[in-house]
């Protein structure tokens, strides 16, 4: 029989823990060998990748990045590793980068797209990392050094883009002067800096296509002719109807207006920059144009749609939903055909919208029609008592829907939103379609038609991928980091 | 009589005084949830200073009667007049009604993403047009009065249950209404917590705060109310002082209610 009491007499010491339990051998029993299956696939995922490294790893090794043509690198590498050995010919990179990045540019006037590129983080800044002052001057200095970085480097490359017409070293001290006094901004007024942001899309745009400077100044005036409208209109006829007026009003002056006013002052005052055409733009600056416009356009857009689908008006419902279900049943390349071909039928006689304005008009709806389901379903999770919580509080809609609902939707919906923006960014690919130089397939092709580099295949695909990798990969980290932010609210 | 949240504090009546002015006027006031008849011909007057207990068996409509008065809830026929102002379809009605009305939610309905002194001080800030200093002055006077100031700058996720309905006791305050709406304020809290935020209220109802309370504290309507409703089936089955209520219903649907709630 054993005894009922028991008194322990000394403590044990902890032990350390068996080998299986520990460690590598831990680790790898638990994910890669937990099962016979497992065991295999890990063995068979191994030999692929060893297979794969082994046939490629040569081939990127043996790299040429100095010669003139396919041929030559060629013989290069003939040379270098004996007949019938493999390596990649970056010496395409090297000779033709400028055509993936900027297309037909005219290069004298590379600073400007790399300005308006730099201006593009400063302005994005403030609303990426919501007004931390410390990130917003990091941000901002990097963005100086590097386009400083960037323009020496340019001018080292295109000698011509110093003695350029409307470039040269004041040009380059103007850069640096305006993006040093940014840092500076950044650092001692922060909120100063949304100042930039509003005014940026006017910027970006004056500085890539040039021309008047009152044609941009014009296209803003009518977005104050717009806020003019809405607060006037707004006490009278309510915020939907005092909106509608404004956008009406702007219309009017866009389309009818604007261009007699522009031309008239700039009669007066000609001010202005090298126009360069649409047809010059290529490679990832137009990628870029595209991308980044309909990104930042279609979010109020897709927000907008969200919350006329789910509206009590059944006309704005009605019309929310035709236009979702409508964009999302239709392929891009369609909305992309439209923009080339058809558009123009639907405006006014005379006016000649650019492809470049078309596309962007197209591509942002097709997303903003994504946008919005993806938000949609962020409002959906909210709880009823989140809603009546503002209205027991006498918010009206407008009020809740800012400082309550969206503010939590979005952050639901952010995985959503991201990779519509990342899934938008790679489709701009698809603008080759219509002709113009996107970077994978329209610079690709002009670049092989040269002589020189007639029959490469490989290497511009991966210059071009490396690039959208560094492109997406950014953002889907920067919606972790957002999520990560914005979860410690909750705890 | 068992009931476990009795109260047992001496009540301070002094400012507890029901005026002769109307506060709230319903009258001949029916809703539908579809072909549901919800609230059937509903007549109240309430006066300001009122306390008023309503309670009933599940469905019988109390919790939409009391949303129909801020208009959380829209009636179909009848009247419902709050401080003056008619309740019909007209949104500014409805906003000023609802700046003027407090309400308090059985699941607290704080904002998650704003720290407790936000949640106070949104509404005054957006709705009254207070400047902030001012708005995080009084909200942090309301929270003293509710006993938590220490909590303004965390979240309402870090707060418990009780806490968290007395913010939202306090961000109603902050709003300076005339008249409180509870919509069930202890049904969601552990017992331990019911009594804190019980406390709460008795101290508004000691300030002569107007108050419906749509609640099963029996304990609470007995030492603060002056006048308890029983509804069932969408009706006022029977309304009257809390003593002559509980000690002597006339209803047999009133006294089988009381005896189930009370019993045990």
């Amino acid at each position: 029989m054993t005894k009922a009491t028991f008194v322990r007499k000394e403590m044990l010491p902890p032990q350390e823990a068996p080998a299986s339990q520990r460690g590598a051998i831990k680790w790898a029993r638990e994910n890669l060998f937990s099962s016979p299956l497992n065991a295999i696939l890990t063995i068979l995922g191994l030999l692929t990748v060893v297979l794969l490294v082994k046939g490629a790893l040569p081939w990127l090794l043996n790299g040429v990045w100095e010669a003139g043509s396919l041929m030559e690198c060629r013989e290069i590498i003939a040379a270098r590793h004996g007949e019938g050995a493999t390596g990649a010919c970056w010496a395409m990179v090297r000779e033709r980068w400028h055509q993936y990045l900027f297309g037909f540019y005219p290069q004298p006037l590379f600073w400007r797209p790399t300005l308006a590129f730099a201006l593009m983080f400063v302005a994005l800044a403030p609303v990426l990392y919501l007004g931390n002052r410390t990130v917003n001057t990091i941000m901002a200095g990097v963005v100086t050094v590097l386009t400083v970085l960037a323009l020496i480097g340019i001018s080292v490359a295109f000698p011509q883009a110093i003695a350029g017409a409307d470039a040269g070293v004041a040009a380059l001290l103007a850069v640096v002067i305006v993006l040093g006094a940014l840092t500076a901004v950044a650092w001692l007024a922060p909120r100063k800096l949304m100042i930039l942001t509003l005014l940026y899309p006017a910027i970006g745009f004056y500085l890539l296509w040039g021309g008047s400077i009152w044609g941009p100044i014009g296209a803003l005036a009518g977005f104050a002719i717009l806020a003019l409208v809405y607060s006037l209109t707004k006490g009278q006829l309510g915020v939907v109807v005092g909106t509608g007026a404004g956008v009406v009003a702007a219309m009017v002056w866009w389309l009818a207006v604007q261009s007699h006013i522009t031309g008239a002052l700039h009669s007066l005052l000609p001010f202005s920059i090298t126009h360069v055409d649409s047809d010059e733009f290529g490679g990832f600056l137009l990628a870029f144009v595209i991308g980044v416009t309909a990104i930042a356009a279609s979010l109020p857009m897709g927000i907008l749609l969200a919350l006329g689908r789910r509206s009590d008006m059944p006309l704005i419902k009605a019309l929310s939903v035709g236009f979702i279900e409508f964009i999302r049943g239709v392929p891009l390349i369609t909305m992309l055909f439209t923009a080339s071909l058809l558009l123009q039928y639907f405006l006014p006689p005379r006016t000649n919208f650019d492809l470049i304005l078309r596309v962007i008009i197209l591509v942002t709806f097709f997303s903003a029609a994504y946008i919005a389901e993806v938000v949609r379903g962020g409002l959906a999770a909210l709880p009823r008592g989140q809603y009546e919580a503002a209205d027991a509080l006498g918010l009206d809609y407008w009020q809740a829907q800012r400082l309550i609902i969206m503010p939590q939707a979005l952050k639901i919906s952010i995985p959503g939103i991201v990779s519509s923006f990342i899934g938008l960014f790679k489709d701009t690919t698809l603008v080759a379609l219509v002709g113009l130089h996107d970077p994978l397939q329209g610079v690709t092709k002009v670049v092989r038609a040269a002589i020189e580099w007639k029959g490469i295949y490989w290497e511009p695909y991966i210059f071009v991928g490396l690039i959208f990798f560094a492109c997406c990969f950014s953002m889907s980290r920067y919606s972790m980091y957002l999520e990560r932010k914005l979860k410690r609210d909750h705890r | 009589m068992s009931d476990p949240h009795a109260i047992t504090r001496e009540i301070n009546r002094s400012h507890m005084q029901v005026s002769d002015e109307v506060a709230i006027q319903i009258t001949n006031m029916n809703k539908w949830y579809g072909q549901f008849h919800v609230l059937r011909d509903i007549n109240m007057t309430v006066n300001r200073g009122e306390r008023i207990v309503i309670c009933g068996p599940s469905g019988s409509g109390k919790s939409t009667l009391i949303r129909c008065i801020n208009r959380l809830e829209e009636h179909q026929a009848g009247q419902i007049v709050v401080d003056g102002t008619e309740l019909t379809s007209d949104l500014k009605n409805i906003d000023k009604v609802r700046s003027e009305v407090g309400m308090v939610f059985q699941h607290f309905n704080l904002f998650p993403h704003l720290t407790i002194l936000e949640n106070c001080t949104l509404a005054p800030i957006w709705v009254r047009k207070i400047p902030r200093k001012e708005a995080e002055e009084t909200a942090m006077h309301y929270l003293s009065k509710v006993k938590i100031p220490e909590q303004a700058h965390k979240y309402p996720g870090q707060l418990s249950g009780g806490q968290q309905q007395r913010v939202a006791i306090a961000r109603s305050l902050c709003m300076k209404p005339r008249i409180m709406l509870f919509d069930e304020p202890t049904s969601a809290l552990d017992p331990e917590m019911i009594k804190e935020v019980l406390d709460t209220m008795i101290e508004l109802a000691e300030e002569g705060m107007t108050m419906l309370c749509v609640t099963h504290e029996m304990g609470f309507a007995q030492a603060v109310a002056n006048r308890v409703i029983f509804m069932d089936q969408g009706q006022i089955v029977e309304q009257n002082e809390p003593k002559e209520f509980f000690n002597n219903p006339q209803s047999d649907r009133t006294k089988l209610f009381l005896s189930q709630i009370l019993g045990h």
